[in-house]
Protein backbone atom coordinates (compact mmCIF):
# COMPACT_ATOMS: atom_id res chain seq x y z
CA UNK A 1 0.00 0.00 0.00
CA UNK A 2 1.36 2.95 -0.56
CA UNK A 3 -0.05 6.58 1.01
CA UNK A 4 0.07 9.45 -1.29
CA UNK A 5 -1.38 13.59 -1.13
CA UNK A 6 -3.77 13.81 -3.75
CA UNK A 7 -4.29 17.56 -5.37
CA UNK A 8 -6.88 17.03 -7.76
CA UNK A 9 -7.53 20.68 -9.09
CA UNK A 10 -10.07 22.65 -10.35
CA UNK A 11 -10.81 20.67 -13.64
CA UNK A 12 -10.66 17.16 -12.17
CA UNK A 13 -13.60 18.25 -10.06
CA UNK A 14 -15.42 20.00 -12.99
CA UNK A 15 -15.89 18.69 -16.49
CA UNK A 16 -12.52 16.22 -15.76
CA UNK A 17 -14.74 14.10 -13.35
CA UNK A 18 -14.00 11.07 -15.88
CA UNK A 19 -10.36 11.78 -15.68
CA UNK A 20 -10.60 11.84 -11.93
CA UNK A 21 -12.54 8.79 -11.74
CA UNK A 22 -10.47 7.11 -14.05
CA UNK A 23 -7.08 7.79 -11.92
CA UNK A 24 -8.91 6.98 -8.50
CA UNK A 25 -10.12 3.91 -9.62
CA UNK A 26 -7.24 3.02 -11.32
CA UNK A 27 -4.86 3.57 -8.50
CA UNK A 28 -7.06 1.82 -5.99
CA UNK A 29 -6.71 -1.38 -8.00
CA UNK A 30 -2.76 -0.94 -7.58
CA UNK A 31 -3.08 -0.58 -3.71
CA UNK A 32 -2.12 3.60 -4.08
CA UNK A 33 -4.02 4.94 -1.57
CA UNK A 34 -5.02 8.71 -2.07
CA UNK A 35 -5.18 11.20 0.46
CA UNK A 36 -7.24 14.79 -0.98
CA UNK A 37 -5.37 17.36 0.88
CA UNK A 38 -8.11 19.06 3.32
CA UNK A 39 -9.61 22.66 1.89
CA UNK A 40 -7.50 22.98 -1.23
CA UNK A 41 -7.54 26.54 -3.80
CA UNK A 42 -7.11 26.77 -7.39
CA UNK A 43 -3.47 26.96 -8.63
CA UNK A 44 -3.82 29.76 -10.18
CA UNK A 45 -3.62 27.86 -13.63
CA UNK A 46 -3.35 29.73 -16.94
CA UNK A 47 -4.49 33.34 -15.93
CA UNK A 48 -2.56 34.10 -12.26
CA UNK A 49 0.92 33.76 -13.76
CA UNK A 50 -0.06 36.24 -16.38
CA UNK A 51 -2.36 38.72 -14.48
CA UNK A 52 -0.21 39.02 -11.39
CA UNK A 53 2.99 37.35 -10.93
CA UNK A 54 2.70 37.35 -6.86
CA UNK A 55 -0.46 35.72 -7.13
CA UNK A 56 0.53 33.03 -9.27
CA UNK A 57 3.35 31.99 -6.85
CA UNK A 58 0.89 32.30 -3.39
CA UNK A 59 -1.97 30.63 -5.12
CA UNK A 60 0.00 26.95 -5.78
CA UNK A 61 2.06 27.38 -2.07
CA UNK A 62 -0.91 27.56 -0.19
CA UNK A 63 -1.89 24.36 -1.72
CA UNK A 64 1.91 23.09 -0.79
CA UNK A 65 1.89 24.68 2.76
CA UNK A 66 -2.00 22.42 3.35
CA UNK A 67 0.00 19.97 2.89
CA UNK A 68 3.03 20.04 4.55
CA UNK A 69 1.07 20.99 7.53
CA UNK A 70 -0.83 17.87 7.14
CA UNK A 71 2.49 15.64 6.81
CA UNK A 72 1.99 15.21 3.01
CA UNK A 73 5.60 14.54 1.86
CA UNK A 74 4.45 13.81 -1.68
CA UNK A 75 1.61 15.26 -3.14
CA UNK A 76 -0.07 13.94 -6.50
CA UNK A 77 -1.40 16.76 -9.12
CA UNK A 78 -2.95 14.21 -12.15
CA UNK A 79 -3.04 17.76 -13.72
CA UNK A 80 0.16 18.61 -15.45
CA UNK A 81 -0.82 22.62 -15.15
CA UNK A 82 -1.50 22.21 -11.22
CA UNK A 83 1.59 20.11 -10.89
CA UNK A 84 3.44 22.43 -12.70
CA UNK A 85 2.42 25.45 -11.20
CA UNK A 86 3.10 23.73 -7.31
CA UNK A 87 6.90 22.56 -8.81
CA UNK A 88 7.44 26.38 -10.15
CA UNK A 89 5.89 28.07 -6.82
CA UNK A 90 8.19 25.15 -4.41
CA UNK A 91 11.88 26.23 -6.69
CA UNK A 92 11.38 29.73 -6.35
CA UNK A 93 10.69 29.61 -2.41
CA UNK A 94 13.39 26.97 -2.17
CA UNK A 95 16.41 29.09 -3.91
CA UNK A 96 15.11 32.97 -2.53
CA UNK A 97 14.67 32.54 1.84
CA UNK A 98 13.24 36.34 1.40
CA UNK A 99 10.13 34.90 -1.05
CA UNK A 100 9.72 32.29 1.48
CA UNK A 101 8.93 34.38 4.14
CA UNK A 102 6.88 37.13 2.02
CA UNK A 103 5.01 33.90 0.57
CA UNK A 104 4.49 31.94 4.36
CA UNK A 105 3.14 35.76 5.16
CA UNK A 106 0.95 35.67 2.49
CA UNK A 107 -0.88 32.62 2.67
CA UNK A 108 -0.76 32.10 6.56
CA UNK A 109 0.73 28.89 7.16
CA UNK A 110 4.54 28.24 7.71
CA UNK A 111 6.18 26.98 4.29
CA UNK A 112 9.30 24.93 4.22
CA UNK A 113 9.32 23.64 0.47
CA UNK A 114 9.91 20.03 1.59
CA UNK A 115 6.38 18.75 -0.13
CA UNK A 116 7.33 16.52 -3.28
CA UNK A 117 4.96 17.02 -6.45
CA UNK A 118 4.18 14.05 -8.86
CA UNK A 119 2.48 14.16 -12.38
CA UNK A 120 0.85 10.80 -13.18
CA UNK A 121 3.09 9.02 -15.53
CA UNK A 122 5.33 9.18 -12.00
CA UNK A 123 2.84 8.15 -9.68
CA UNK A 124 3.19 4.84 -12.12
CA UNK A 125 6.74 4.85 -12.06
CA UNK A 126 6.90 5.31 -8.39
CA UNK A 127 4.23 1.71 -8.21
CA UNK A 128 6.92 0.54 -10.79
CA UNK A 129 6.24 -0.48 -14.49
CA UNK A 130 7.39 -3.80 -14.29
CA UNK A 131 5.26 -4.38 -10.69
CA UNK A 132 1.79 -3.11 -13.44
CA UNK A 133 3.20 -4.94 -15.80
CA UNK A 134 3.08 -8.16 -14.02
CA UNK A 135 -0.48 -7.36 -11.86
CA UNK A 136 -1.58 -6.67 -15.66
CA UNK A 137 -4.31 -9.65 -16.83
CA UNK A 138 -5.53 -8.32 -19.60
CA UNK A 139 -2.96 -7.96 -22.74
CA UNK A 140 -3.70 -4.23 -24.59
CA UNK A 141 -3.54 -5.59 -27.98
CA UNK A 142 -4.64 -3.90 -31.17
CA UNK A 143 -3.93 -0.71 -29.49
CA UNK A 144 -1.95 1.70 -31.33
CA UNK A 145 -1.30 4.50 -29.18
CA UNK A 146 0.28 8.12 -29.76
CA UNK A 147 1.39 9.18 -26.48
CA UNK A 148 0.81 12.74 -26.30
CA UNK A 149 3.08 14.59 -23.59
CA UNK A 150 1.39 18.21 -24.49
CA UNK A 151 3.31 20.87 -22.77
CA UNK A 152 3.99 21.55 -18.88
CA UNK A 153 4.45 17.94 -17.97
CA UNK A 154 8.29 17.84 -19.96
CA UNK A 155 8.27 22.25 -19.99
CA UNK A 156 10.12 23.89 -18.94
CA UNK A 157 12.16 20.67 -18.03
CA UNK A 158 14.56 23.15 -14.86
CA UNK A 159 11.15 22.79 -13.26
CA UNK A 160 9.34 19.54 -14.11
CA UNK A 161 12.59 17.66 -14.92
CA UNK A 162 10.56 14.65 -15.85
CA UNK A 163 11.21 12.45 -18.94
CA UNK A 164 13.34 14.28 -22.14
CA UNK A 165 11.45 17.62 -23.33
CA UNK A 166 11.61 17.36 -26.16
CA UNK A 167 11.45 13.13 -27.06
CA UNK A 168 10.17 11.34 -24.03
CA UNK A 169 9.09 7.99 -23.82
CA UNK A 170 7.85 7.04 -20.25
CA UNK A 171 4.48 6.42 -21.58
CA UNK A 172 5.64 4.35 -24.31
CA UNK A 173 7.28 2.33 -22.42
CA UNK A 174 5.15 1.27 -19.90
CA UNK A 175 1.96 0.99 -22.67
CA UNK A 176 4.72 -1.24 -24.49
CA UNK A 177 5.04 -3.18 -21.27
CA UNK A 178 1.18 -3.72 -21.15
CA UNK A 179 1.15 -5.07 -24.87
CA UNK A 180 0.10 -1.75 -26.81
CA UNK A 181 2.38 -0.56 -29.94
CA UNK A 182 3.11 2.90 -28.98
CA UNK A 183 3.75 4.87 -32.99
CA UNK A 184 6.45 6.91 -33.60
CA UNK A 185 5.25 10.51 -34.38
CA UNK A 186 5.99 13.89 -34.22
CA UNK A 187 4.20 15.94 -32.29
CA UNK A 188 4.46 14.03 -28.45
CA UNK A 189 4.88 17.67 -27.25
CA UNK A 190 3.46 20.19 -29.24
CA UNK A 191 0.38 22.73 -27.65
CA UNK A 192 -3.36 21.43 -28.23
CA UNK A 193 -4.25 25.52 -27.36
CA UNK A 194 -4.54 24.11 -23.52
CA UNK A 195 -6.97 26.74 -21.47
CA UNK A 196 -7.60 28.74 -24.73
CA UNK A 197 -10.67 26.51 -25.81
CA UNK A 198 -13.15 29.17 -24.54
CA UNK A 199 -11.66 32.00 -25.17
CA UNK A 200 -9.61 31.14 -28.98
CA UNK A 201 -11.64 28.23 -30.07
CA UNK A 202 -10.05 28.81 -33.48
CA UNK A 203 -6.63 28.70 -32.73
CA UNK A 204 -7.45 24.83 -30.46
CA UNK A 205 -9.10 23.45 -33.41
CA UNK A 206 -6.45 24.20 -35.65
CA UNK A 207 -3.71 23.14 -33.10
CA UNK A 208 -5.80 19.79 -32.23
CA UNK A 209 -6.06 18.91 -36.06
CA UNK A 210 -2.48 19.18 -36.57
CA UNK A 211 -1.69 17.07 -33.88
CA UNK A 212 -4.49 14.45 -34.65
CA UNK A 213 -3.76 13.86 -37.98
CA UNK A 214 -0.04 13.39 -37.49
CA UNK A 215 -0.84 10.68 -35.10
CA UNK A 216 -3.15 9.27 -37.60
CA UNK A 217 -0.52 9.59 -40.92
CA UNK A 218 1.93 7.89 -38.22
CA UNK A 219 -0.43 4.66 -37.83
CA UNK A 220 -1.57 5.56 -34.76
CA UNK A 221 -5.21 4.10 -33.72
CA UNK A 222 -6.06 5.84 -30.62
CA UNK A 223 -4.28 9.13 -28.76
CA UNK A 224 -3.10 8.60 -25.02
CA UNK A 225 -2.62 11.68 -22.84
CA UNK A 226 -2.28 12.14 -18.97
CA UNK A 227 -3.61 15.60 -18.64
CA UNK A 228 -7.65 16.94 -18.39
CA UNK A 229 -7.05 20.05 -20.75
CA UNK A 230 -5.20 18.02 -23.29
CA UNK A 231 -7.94 15.03 -23.14
CA UNK A 232 -10.91 17.47 -22.99
CA UNK A 233 -9.25 19.08 -26.41
CA UNK A 234 -8.25 16.17 -28.20
CA UNK A 235 -11.55 14.53 -27.27
CA UNK A 236 -14.11 17.16 -27.25
CA UNK A 237 -12.66 19.80 -30.20
CA UNK A 238 -11.94 16.64 -32.17
CA UNK A 239 -15.25 17.02 -34.75
CA UNK A 240 -14.99 20.01 -34.99
CA UNK A 241 -11.14 20.10 -35.68
CA UNK A 242 -12.26 17.72 -38.49
CA UNK A 243 -14.22 19.52 -39.79
CA UNK A 244 -11.78 22.32 -40.64
CA UNK A 245 -9.39 19.95 -41.44
CA UNK A 246 -12.52 18.71 -43.92
CA UNK A 247 -11.80 14.74 -43.13
CA UNK A 248 -12.53 12.19 -40.71
CA UNK A 249 -10.43 11.09 -37.96
CA UNK A 250 -11.72 9.14 -35.24
CA UNK A 251 -9.34 8.23 -32.53
CA UNK A 252 -10.40 8.22 -29.60
CA UNK A 253 -8.93 9.66 -26.86
CA UNK A 254 -7.87 7.60 -23.59
CA UNK A 255 -6.07 8.63 -20.32
CA UNK A 256 -2.87 6.77 -19.24
CA UNK A 257 -5.01 5.90 -16.30
CA UNK A 258 -7.61 4.81 -18.66
CA UNK A 259 -5.11 1.98 -20.76
CA UNK A 260 -3.59 0.85 -17.61
CA UNK A 261 -6.86 0.28 -15.80
CA UNK A 262 -8.26 -1.79 -18.74
CA UNK A 263 -5.10 -3.67 -18.52
CA UNK A 264 -5.36 -3.99 -15.40
CA UNK A 265 -9.04 -5.67 -15.78
CA UNK A 266 -11.08 -2.80 -14.98
CA UNK A 267 -14.20 -2.20 -17.19
CA UNK A 268 -14.58 0.62 -19.74
CA UNK A 269 -17.64 2.08 -17.34
CA UNK A 270 -15.24 1.90 -14.05
CA UNK A 271 -12.55 4.33 -15.62
CA UNK A 272 -15.60 6.42 -17.31
CA UNK A 273 -14.51 5.82 -20.91
CA UNK A 274 -18.13 5.77 -21.51
CA UNK A 275 -18.40 9.44 -20.79
CA UNK A 276 -16.10 10.07 -23.83
CA UNK A 277 -16.80 12.58 -26.87
CA UNK A 278 -15.56 10.06 -29.50
CA UNK A 279 -16.25 6.76 -28.88
CA UNK A 280 -13.75 4.12 -27.68
CA UNK B 1 26.56 40.38 -17.79
CA UNK B 2 25.52 43.92 -18.75
CA UNK B 3 27.21 46.50 -16.57
CA UNK B 4 24.63 49.35 -18.38
CA UNK B 5 21.35 50.35 -16.54
CA UNK B 6 18.39 49.31 -17.72
CA UNK B 7 14.89 51.08 -18.31
CA UNK B 8 12.71 51.24 -15.23
CA UNK B 9 10.28 49.26 -17.85
CA UNK B 10 12.98 46.72 -18.84
CA UNK B 11 14.09 45.95 -14.92
CA UNK B 12 10.27 45.52 -14.38
CA UNK B 13 9.97 42.73 -17.13
CA UNK B 14 13.19 41.57 -15.56
CA UNK B 15 12.33 41.48 -12.00
CA UNK B 16 8.76 39.80 -13.02
CA UNK B 17 10.17 36.91 -15.10
CA UNK B 18 13.68 36.13 -13.41
CA UNK B 19 15.68 36.23 -16.26
CA UNK B 20 18.17 38.59 -17.85
CA UNK B 21 16.61 39.76 -21.62
CA UNK B 22 20.02 41.24 -22.68
CA UNK B 23 21.48 37.37 -23.11
CA UNK B 24 19.03 37.18 -25.84
CA UNK B 25 21.14 37.12 -28.86
CA UNK B 26 18.70 36.65 -31.43
CA UNK B 27 18.75 33.62 -32.65
CA UNK B 28 15.23 32.96 -33.36
CA UNK B 29 15.17 29.22 -32.56
CA UNK B 30 12.22 30.75 -29.67
CA UNK B 31 10.26 31.95 -32.70
CA UNK B 32 11.22 29.07 -35.07
CA UNK B 33 9.34 26.51 -32.44
CA UNK B 34 6.47 28.44 -31.38
CA UNK B 35 3.02 26.89 -32.41
CA UNK B 36 1.28 30.16 -32.98
CA UNK B 37 4.58 32.59 -34.48
CA UNK B 38 2.60 32.62 -38.00
CA UNK B 39 -0.28 34.48 -36.74
CA UNK B 40 1.34 36.99 -34.48
CA UNK B 41 2.23 40.61 -35.39
CA UNK B 42 5.44 40.27 -33.79
CA UNK B 43 7.39 36.63 -33.08
CA UNK B 44 9.25 35.86 -30.18
CA UNK B 45 12.71 36.71 -31.16
CA UNK B 46 11.12 40.01 -31.91
CA UNK B 47 9.41 40.88 -28.61
CA UNK B 48 12.71 40.08 -26.98
CA UNK B 49 14.46 42.50 -29.35
CA UNK B 50 11.96 45.50 -28.57
CA UNK B 51 12.16 44.17 -24.63
CA UNK B 52 16.10 44.76 -25.29
CA UNK B 53 15.73 48.49 -27.10
CA UNK B 54 12.90 49.55 -24.08
CA UNK B 55 10.40 49.33 -25.96
CA UNK B 56 8.13 47.64 -23.04
CA UNK B 57 5.09 49.51 -23.51
CA UNK B 58 4.81 48.60 -27.44
CA UNK B 59 5.52 44.90 -27.13
CA UNK B 60 2.87 44.78 -23.62
CA UNK B 61 0.57 46.49 -27.01
CA UNK B 62 0.85 43.77 -29.47
CA UNK B 63 -1.78 40.89 -30.34
CA UNK B 64 1.00 38.35 -29.90
CA UNK B 65 1.14 38.57 -26.03
CA UNK B 66 -2.69 36.89 -26.28
CA UNK B 67 -1.83 34.64 -29.01
CA UNK B 68 1.07 33.25 -26.92
CA UNK B 69 -0.28 29.59 -25.16
CA UNK B 70 2.22 29.34 -22.50
CA UNK B 71 3.29 26.40 -23.91
CA UNK B 72 6.27 26.90 -22.12
CA UNK B 73 8.44 25.91 -26.16
CA UNK B 74 10.13 29.05 -26.52
CA UNK B 75 12.05 28.58 -22.77
CA UNK B 76 12.79 25.60 -23.32
CA UNK B 77 14.60 25.70 -26.60
CA UNK B 78 16.50 28.87 -25.88
CA UNK B 79 20.50 28.35 -25.96
CA UNK B 80 20.96 31.13 -23.78
CA UNK B 81 18.56 29.96 -21.04
CA UNK B 82 16.00 33.38 -21.21
CA UNK B 83 12.95 32.71 -19.29
CA UNK B 84 11.14 33.75 -23.19
CA UNK B 85 7.73 32.94 -21.92
CA UNK B 86 8.13 34.18 -18.48
CA UNK B 87 8.84 37.86 -20.36
CA UNK B 88 5.70 37.41 -22.89
CA UNK B 89 4.19 36.46 -18.98
CA UNK B 90 5.82 39.65 -17.74
CA UNK B 91 4.34 41.96 -21.04
CA UNK B 92 0.83 40.38 -20.28
CA UNK B 93 1.07 41.63 -16.71
CA UNK B 94 1.84 45.38 -17.59
CA UNK B 95 -0.88 45.19 -20.50
CA UNK B 96 -3.27 44.51 -17.48
CA UNK B 97 -1.84 46.91 -15.61
CA UNK B 98 -1.15 50.35 -17.96
CA UNK B 99 -4.54 49.20 -19.83
CA UNK B 100 -2.51 48.44 -23.40
CA UNK B 101 -3.99 45.24 -24.12
CA UNK B 102 -4.64 44.73 -27.73
CA UNK B 103 -8.64 45.51 -28.96
CA UNK B 104 -8.62 42.57 -31.42
CA UNK B 105 -7.67 39.83 -28.37
CA UNK B 106 -9.05 41.63 -25.59
CA UNK B 107 -11.32 38.16 -25.81
CA UNK B 108 -8.50 36.67 -24.83
CA UNK B 109 -7.15 39.04 -21.77
CA UNK B 110 -11.08 38.76 -20.39
CA UNK B 111 -11.18 35.55 -20.41
CA UNK B 112 -8.22 35.32 -18.01
CA UNK B 113 -9.50 37.61 -15.93
CA UNK B 114 -12.90 36.73 -15.57
CA UNK B 115 -11.09 32.76 -14.86
CA UNK B 116 -9.01 34.70 -11.74
CA UNK B 117 -12.30 36.52 -10.28
CA UNK B 118 -14.28 33.48 -9.97
CA UNK B 119 -11.28 32.20 -8.51
CA UNK B 120 -11.19 35.09 -5.98
CA UNK B 121 -14.96 34.55 -4.93
CA UNK B 122 -14.86 31.02 -5.39
CA UNK B 123 -11.63 29.16 -3.92
CA UNK B 124 -11.55 27.22 -7.09
CA UNK B 125 -12.79 27.18 -10.59
CA UNK B 126 -16.43 27.58 -11.42
CA UNK B 127 -16.66 26.36 -14.56
CA UNK B 128 -20.29 27.64 -15.73
CA UNK B 129 -20.11 31.14 -13.70
CA UNK B 130 -16.55 31.34 -15.83
CA UNK B 131 -18.39 30.39 -19.14
CA UNK B 132 -21.38 32.42 -17.96
CA UNK B 133 -19.60 35.95 -17.50
CA UNK B 134 -17.17 35.02 -20.05
CA UNK B 135 -19.67 35.09 -22.86
CA UNK B 136 -21.34 38.02 -20.97
CA UNK B 137 -18.45 40.49 -21.05
CA UNK B 138 -17.10 39.01 -24.53
CA UNK B 139 -20.13 39.82 -25.83
CA UNK B 140 -20.36 43.37 -24.67
CA UNK B 141 -16.57 43.78 -25.57
CA UNK B 142 -17.47 42.80 -29.66
CA UNK B 143 -20.93 42.28 -29.91
CA UNK B 144 -20.38 38.93 -31.69
CA UNK B 145 -23.31 36.71 -31.88
CA UNK B 146 -21.73 33.68 -33.49
CA UNK B 147 -18.92 34.03 -30.56
CA UNK B 148 -21.79 34.22 -27.97
CA UNK B 149 -23.10 31.09 -29.44
CA UNK B 150 -19.93 29.42 -30.03
CA UNK B 151 -19.42 25.98 -28.18
CA UNK B 152 -23.35 25.96 -27.22
CA UNK B 153 -23.61 22.70 -29.08
CA UNK B 154 -21.60 20.62 -26.44
CA UNK B 155 -23.88 22.36 -23.69
CA UNK B 156 -26.23 19.28 -24.32
CA UNK B 157 -23.53 16.40 -24.66
CA UNK B 158 -21.75 17.44 -21.54
CA UNK B 159 -24.67 17.68 -19.61
CA UNK B 160 -25.58 14.19 -21.20
CA UNK B 161 -22.10 12.72 -19.42
CA UNK B 162 -22.42 14.25 -16.11
CA UNK B 163 -19.70 16.74 -17.05
CA UNK B 164 -21.39 20.27 -15.99
CA UNK B 165 -21.98 21.04 -12.60
CA UNK B 166 -24.39 24.09 -11.52
CA UNK B 167 -23.59 23.55 -8.42
CA UNK B 168 -19.79 22.80 -7.32
CA UNK B 169 -19.77 19.28 -5.39
CA UNK B 170 -16.69 20.25 -2.75
CA UNK B 171 -17.06 24.27 -2.16
CA UNK B 172 -13.88 26.12 -0.41
CA UNK B 173 -14.40 26.26 3.39
CA UNK B 174 -12.20 29.00 3.88
CA UNK B 175 -12.82 31.63 1.28
CA UNK B 176 -11.81 35.01 3.02
CA UNK B 177 -8.10 33.38 3.26
CA UNK B 178 -8.42 33.53 -0.42
CA UNK B 179 -9.62 36.91 -0.43
CA UNK B 180 -6.81 37.91 1.90
CA UNK B 181 -4.52 36.14 -0.49
CA UNK B 182 -5.52 37.96 -3.34
CA UNK B 183 -5.76 41.41 -1.90
CA UNK B 184 -2.16 40.96 -0.39
CA UNK B 185 -0.80 40.48 -3.76
CA UNK B 186 -2.66 43.39 -5.48
CA UNK B 187 -1.57 45.66 -3.16
CA UNK B 188 2.05 44.89 -3.61
CA UNK B 189 2.01 45.38 -6.95
CA UNK B 190 0.33 48.43 -7.14
CA UNK B 191 2.70 50.22 -4.13
CA UNK B 192 5.50 49.08 -7.10
CA UNK B 193 3.49 50.81 -10.41
CA UNK B 194 2.96 54.25 -8.90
Amino acid sequence: MINIGYYPGCALHGSSNDYEQSVRNCLAKLEVSLKEIDDWICCGASGAHMINKKLGTALPLRNLAIAERDGVAELLAPCPLCSMELLKAKQKITADELLRREMSEIVELPLAGSCDVLNLVQIFQKVGFDNIIENATVKLEGFKPACYYGCLMVRPPRVVQFDDPEHPNSMETLLAGLGAEPVHWNYQTECCGAGLTLADGATVERLVGKILKNAKEHGATCMVAACPMCIVNLDMKQSAAEKRLGESLHLPVYSLSDLVGLALGLSKKELAINKHFVEA
Amino acid sequence: MSTKTLSPDVERVEALAHTHVMDCYQCGKCSAGCPVADRMDVIPSGLMRMVQIGEVRQAAGTMSVWQCLSCQTCSTRCPKSVHVAEVIDALKQIAFEKKLIHPKLRRVAIFQKTFIDTVRRNGRLNEIELTGFFKLSGFFNDFSIPKLMADGQLAVPMILRNKLHFKPGSPVKDKAVVRRIFEKCFKETKKKTT
